[in-house]
């Protein structure tokens, strides 16, 4: 009896790593799942956060994905050894600050560690071919391969029969003819394949699964780069990009502006990290600061925030500001009309 | 056999689960985790990690701003 061979799959918690999972199982190999966590994952984190996503039902793909597979599914932390990645890109930047090839390299990467470490056979992915313009491109899968020095230890078997037969093609532990040969943007094989897999109510992210790939997003974290006169960031601060409004009404201080319940609380969190602004005389937002305000910056901060309360039409509201030193100033002022703030303001 | 407890509070999904993956993985079969977490997306996410790994709910309760998880580890 043949020993059966063991791979790890790539689980993003979308159609694609579930339908080559799929096709693993198929061929009778034990497939066991691997998720990275960047930080900068769209999964879960705004769900949780933000109260007008509340009555959407809350969970993890990858999780969900695994759970349909019936295959056990480990979670990574790379959030430090990513940073690496995305301050320092060999092959570049996407549209946005998405370093998607250095990306797929470097979880390709840590996936061939994985799987020596835990004495698997072989790594796969859902890749397509021609699918997406940097990271899938045709001339650009032999690079994920090479760099990432997973050889020809990596398959992808939604377009296996594009490319050149891999070790476990060669050596008859898949069988090459059952893979497919996906290729370009076109979802319908995807979907094809879905339905007949019986697979329903699967994830079909609009901006895809990370964060870098959004320009809103992006532009954040670059003037966050600029503003500290260097390319780097801790957890927090890539976790705060996704909340709030962002306001920059001067190059040393960021006001970032809850926009509602769930916001409130979760920037609440950050009260001793952060000065923080909150609305006294009415209804309003709890607003961090992020960086130094001279006693001028304060009457402006105080301004604009108020200008997200429900004073905002008010001649007059009381704010109070709490300074890192613990220091509370009260200050009596009137909100900023629109006209007032200036949209350039806005990251 | 022995109960533990975790503090994940103040972290969002996936970490709690992470955090919960990682202590779990130190435990032995039949120790008891209790979690605390304060993003109500662990309600899912871990009793959903914990099927798919073969480790058993023993509770999962919401109160207030906090959700608690109670976590049998499975023998895999």
């Amino acid at each position: 009896m043949s020993t059966q061979r063991k791979a790890v799959a790539l689980i993003s918690g979308g159609l694609d790593s579930l339908l080559a999972a799929r096709l693993m199982l198929e061929q009778g190999i034990h497939v066991e799942g691997i998720n990275f966590y960047t930080g900068f994952c769209v999964e879960g984190h705004t769900h949780a956060i933000r109260k007008k996503d509340k009555a959407k039902p809350k969970r993890n793909n990858a999780l969900w994905s695994a759970e349909q597979l019936g295959i056990k599914l480990h979670i990574v932390d790379i959030i430090e050894e990513y940073k690496d990645v995305l301050i320092n890109p060999k092959h570049g930047y996407g549209a946005n600050m998405n370093p998607c090839l250095d990306c797929k390299i470097f979880m390709v990467s840590k996936a061939k560690q994985w799987m020596q470490e835990h004495g698997f056979d072989f790594i796969i992915t859902g890749e397509v071919m021609g699918q997406r313009p940097m990271s899938q491109r045709k001339d650009l899968l032999p690079v994920v391969v090479r760099e990432s020095g997973a050889d020809d230890r990596l398959l992808r078997p939604l377009c296996a029969k594009n490319l050149a037969a891999t070790l476990p093609e060669r050596e008859g532990w898949v069988n090459r003819e059952k893979l497919l040969d996906f290729s370009g943007r076109n979802r319908k094989p995807q979907m094809a394949l879905a339905k007949q897999f019986g697979f329903e109510d699967y994830a079909t992210p609009a901006g895809g699964c990370c964060f870098l790939t959004d320009a809103n997003y992006s532009r954040k974290l670059v003037d966050l780069w600029q503003a500290r006169n260097k390319k780097d960031y801790e957890f927090d601060d890539i976790m705060l990009l996704k909340v709030g409004r962002h306001l920059r009404p001067a190059p040393h201080y960021k006001l970032i502006i809850s926009r509602e319940d769930g916001e409130n609380k979760f920037l609440n969190g950050y009260r001793k990290q952060f000065a923080t602004i909150e609305i006294k005389s009415h209804n309003g937002p709890l607003t961090l600061v992020d960086g130094q305000m001279t006693e001028k910056d304060m009457q402006q901060a105080a301004r604009i925030a108020s200008r997200f309360s429900q004073g905002r039409n008010a001649d007059q509201v009381e704010v109070k500001i709490t300074l890192l030193s613990g220091r509370e100033k009260f200050l009596q002022i009137k909100p900023m009309p629109a006209s007032e703030i200036n949209q350039a303001w806005y990251i | 056999m022995s109960h533990y407890s975790l503090d994940a509070r103040n972290s969002l999904c996936p970490m709690p689960v992470i955090k919960t993956q990682n202590r779990v993985n130190e435990l032995s079969a039949g120790d008891t985790l209790e979690v605390s977490c304060t993003d109500p997306g662990a309600l899912n996410d871990i009793p959903a990690w914990c099927r798919i790994n073969g480790h058993e709910i023993l509770q999962a309760i919401e109160q207030k701003d906090e959700v608690v998880i109670t976590i049998r580890v499975g023998s895999n």
